[in-house]
């Protein structure tokens, strides 16, 4: 398979992260925040392991996502936030050698079973990636791709759903008279939000984003993070993220993981002021990460 | 204070940077130089050159245009101490192959009495005997001199000539056209009448009725052909009657009828828009007329026409076979020991002389394959095959296997190179493996895929060698594409620019009178291959610009 060569690159690197070295109170349990649990669940992962071959690199994660919230996956490089995001919508079945225990579920269904359709389950979910990926088509047909390949041949509901997309991810504007151009025309923080964009037409229960801003410049970044704001009117948000400053500004709850394990989650203003374990604290002071 | 570090001329990669421009320049010079050289070559072949009367110190005269000249070292005699010294000759183009024999002429300097450009000298070019190089001294209409001076002689040719000319090119489109239909239809009576006895044997019913339809069908049709040819008697009587009395030099005469004169100048007495008025006439026939004298004058159209329509055939064959066994190669294939060692196998199989896969295509395409057609379909040809023989088809796929290792690599790459976030995106909007493919995969590599396929045309377009026994012939009676059913005969042999010019240079009568013919027939080629090449490599670029630029 040609998608492995850099999969595995990520794998091995995180196979030769000092897992052995670590202080002991990594192996407590997470601390999760009572709050968290209060709220009806789009997501729960329960007791989550992931393996790339022989290297663990998630140690029994349990998260439940909010209904209509943000939640930010928090932590530094290498940290397995990534790969549970990648769990979510199952795109590590691409990476040969990745074996899971464990539970997750979508709105109760679950979604590591091998009996799950796994196209049907990612319909489901909408992605957006830490590079903008735009498909090398005209605007308008990205947008419309996950129509397309569901088999969607009525124009108007296609032509409704692409600005509708267009306009929820704040791009309408700036894309109403070229949905025709190809979407490589756009600038890098345009392509961002054509991918978000796509990512919502389909009406997916759960928005993934994996890291969208770390390639964009401040404006484009606050742009993207104001879009966060308002998609979470209408959908639940899984944002993966190292940068601590935009998990305060859009999460609603956050999740902070360290060498695999999930230290602690809950609101994210108790997170930030009042953490309860003192890694957290650590990393939001800047002491390592 | 120290002395300010310099970096060294070995760490700047300056001496290197002189090597790759040299070896650039190296590489553009011949390249350049080939080009160059044969465009020069190609282009002087049809200008038409003054005819020089050369008489020498023992009274022989010759007369004919200057071909080339050389400087030579004659022989040392034997017995002489001194090498002789260096003599220049010319090679004089004297024609008349009829009367001489021989259509060159060395003669060197050290003979010559006397050279002078006789105005009424004339080149003649006709249908037999290559060209005829002397002096019209008369018109002859039905048998009877009407004009005995050569000026009158000449003004009654320009009158004549293009009328002869229709005539005899009517005639030869009644043969080729109707007659050649007719005939066409009486073989193709004669096969159906085959086929019903293949069927039910000669003693059954059917037999009879059909041998009965068959005999009056063609009884009508004999008819037809013999008005026909009626028709043609009394156009060949009429052009026959006007002739030209030619003398050469030395003063022995001929009569030519005039139909035979392709063309006829006077090129000492040319003006510069005369010369080129021959010149592009030159062209024009040689660009769509058929050949004649085996090959070596007239024109090349049937070999144009073949190498651009098998060129085609062959693309539009490795194409898809290519792209797909590169899709599943890259795509599908559990990558391990079995791919790789396909993948060897491909890349080796470009290595493969292409002769063995001419004798591959002959024994597996025309024979088997071929055969077997004939076998299942086509009983009544037997036994002469319809395609168990050379073929256009048969060739088109020889090329095309040729070429499939050149696809498959650049199809392959081009796969490799979409990136993986693409993929990642499409399978997270749900796509299949399949849709990902179609949708983001191929149109993403389509130019590299496109790459492949100018590659493979430029590969098959210059191929000869597999294309001798595969297909190709000296001369091919009919164009592949014709006006009866089924329009496109893939099983006709065809010509080809590439056999044409070994066929002109090492097969025919006269290598010193073909070698002009053959740099016209090799810039030929190379103009048609860069046509084919701009038309893909256009479409190539509209579809990176439609992949990266505002408008879809």
């Amino acid at each position: 398979m040609a998608t492995t060569a850099s999969a595995s690159a990520k794998a091995a690197h995180l196979q030769s992260a000092p897992v052995n070295s670590l202080p002991d109170p990594l192996d407590q349990p997470s601390t999760i925040h009572e709050a968290v649990l209060e709220e009806a669940a789009a997501v729960e992962v329960e007791r989550f392991n992931l393996w790339y071959g022989a290297r663990q690199a998630i140690f029994n994660v349990s998260l439940r996502v909010p209904e209509r919230k943000v939640v930010a996956l928090l932590g530094p490089s290498g940290c397995g936030k990534s790969t549970l995001l990648r769990a979510l919508n199952r795109l590590n079945d691409l990476i040969p050698g990745v074996r899971t225990t464990g539970d997750i579920r979508l709105h109760g269904d679950s979604v590591l079973g091998p009996d799950v359709d796994v196209i049907e389950l990612r319909k489901r979910m909408g992605t957006v990636f830490q590079k903008s990926n735009p498909f090398p088509m005209s605007i308008y047909e990205n947008v419309v791709f996950p129509l397309r390949i569901d088999g969607v041949r009525n124009n108007k509901l296609l032509d409704e759903v692409c600005e509708r997309s267009l306009k929820a991810s704040a791009i309408w504007d700036e894309a109403k008279d070229r949905l025709h151009a190809s979407a490589l025309a756009l600038s890098g923080g345009q392509q961002q939000r054509l991918c978000i964009a796509r990512a919502i037409a389909a009406n997916p229960e759960v928005v993934l984003m994996d890291e969208p801003c770390s390639a964009l410049d401040p404006i484009a970044t606050s742009k993207i993070e104001d879009l966060m704001l308002d998609l979470k009117q209408e959908y639940t948000v899984v944002i993966v993220t190292h940068n601590m400053q935009q998990a305060a500004r859009v999460s609603d709850y956050t999740a902070l993981f360290y060498y695999g394990r999930l230290i602690e989650y809950g609101p994210t203003a108790e997170i930030f002021q009042r953490p309860r374990r003192s890694e957290t604290a650590d990393y939001i002071q800047g002491r390592f990460g | 204070m120290s002395e300010r570090r310099r970096t060294s001329l070995a760490a700047r990669g300056e001496p290197l940077v002189w090597l790759l421009g040299a070896g650039q320049v190296l590489a553009s010079v011949m390249i350049l130089g080939l080009l160059a050289f044969i465009l020069v070559r190609g282009f002087a072949t049809f200008w038409p050159k003054p005819i020089e009367r050369v008489e020498l110190a023992d009274d022989r005269v010759f007369l004919g245009e200057v071909a080339r000249e050389e400087t030579f070292r004659p022989m040392r005699e034997e017995g002489s101490a001194e090498a002789p010294a260096a003599q220049h000759r010319r090679l004089l183009r004297t024609g008349n192959y009829d009367l001489y024999g021989d259509d060159f002429k060395w003669i060197s300097e050290g003979e010559v009495a006397r050279t002078e450009r006789t105005a009424d000298a004339v080149l003649i070019e006709r249908l037999e005997w290559g060209p005829f190089i002397g002096f019209v001294e008369e018109f002859k209409s039905g048998g009877r001199v009407i004009a005995a001076t050569r000026e009158e002689a000449w003004r009654l040719y320009e009158e004549r000539h293009a009328t002869a000319r229709a005539t005899w090119k009517e005639v030869r489109s009644l043969e080729k056209g109707p007659l050649g239909a007719i005939f066409h239809e009486i073989n193709a009576l004669r096969l159906e009448l085959r086929r019903v006895e293949l069927a039910h044997g000669r003693e059954a019913a059917e037999f009879a009725a059909a041998a009965a339809r068959v005999a009056a069908e063609q009884a009508r049709l004999l008819g037809e052909s013999l008005a026909i040819g009626e028709r043609i008697s009394a156009l060949k009587e009429e052009m026959r009657k006007d002739a030209l009395v030619l003398s050469e030099v030395g003063g022995a005469r001929i009569e030519l009828p005039l139909y035979a004169v392709v063309r006829a100048f006077r090129p000492n007495r040319l003006s510069l828009g005369g010369r080129l008025g021959v010149y592009f006439a030159r062209w024009g026939e040689f660009l769509t007329d058929e050949p004649r004298e085996s090959n070596t004058e007239g024109g090349v159209f049937p070999a144009i026409f073949g190498t651009v329509l098998m060129t085609l055939i062959m693309a539009l064959l490795v194409t898809p076979f290519g792209v797909i066994a590169a899709l599943y190669l890259r795509e599908y294939a559990q990558q391990g020991f079995i791919v790789s060692a396909v993948r060897v196998a491909v890349n080796n199989l470009a290595g493969v002389p292409s002769i063995v896969f001419g004798v591959f295509g002959l024994g597996f395409f025309c024979y088997l394959v071929g055969g077997g057609i004939d076998a299942l379909f086509y009983p009544e040809y037997a036994p002469s095959p319809k395609f168990g023989t050379q073929g256009l088809i048969w060739a088109s796929l020889t090329l095309a296997l040729l070429a499939l290792p050149v696809v498959i690599v650049a199809t392959e790459e081009a796969l490799a190179a979409v990136p993986r976030s693409l993929r990642e995106a499409a399978y997270a909007c749900g796509a299949s493996k399949w849709q990902m493919i179609r949708r983001v995969v191929l149109p993403k590599a389509m130019p590299g895929i496109m790459t492949g396929v100018i590659l493979a045309m430029a590969r098959g377009a210059g191929e000869v060698a597999p294309l001798m026994i595969t297909g190709v012939v000296k001369l091919a009676p009919e164009l592949p594409v014709s006006g009866e059913f089924p329009y496109v005969h893939l099983e006709r042999s065809i010509m080809h620019l590439g056999f044409h010019i070994y066929d002109l240079g090492f097969q025919s009568r006269n290598a010193e009178a073909a070698k002009p013919m053959v740099f016209t027939t090799t810039l030929l080629l190379i103009c048609v291959i860069v046509m084919m090449n701009i038309v893909v490599i256009s479409v190539r670029s509209r579809l990176k610009r439609k992949l990266s630029s505002d408008f879809f």
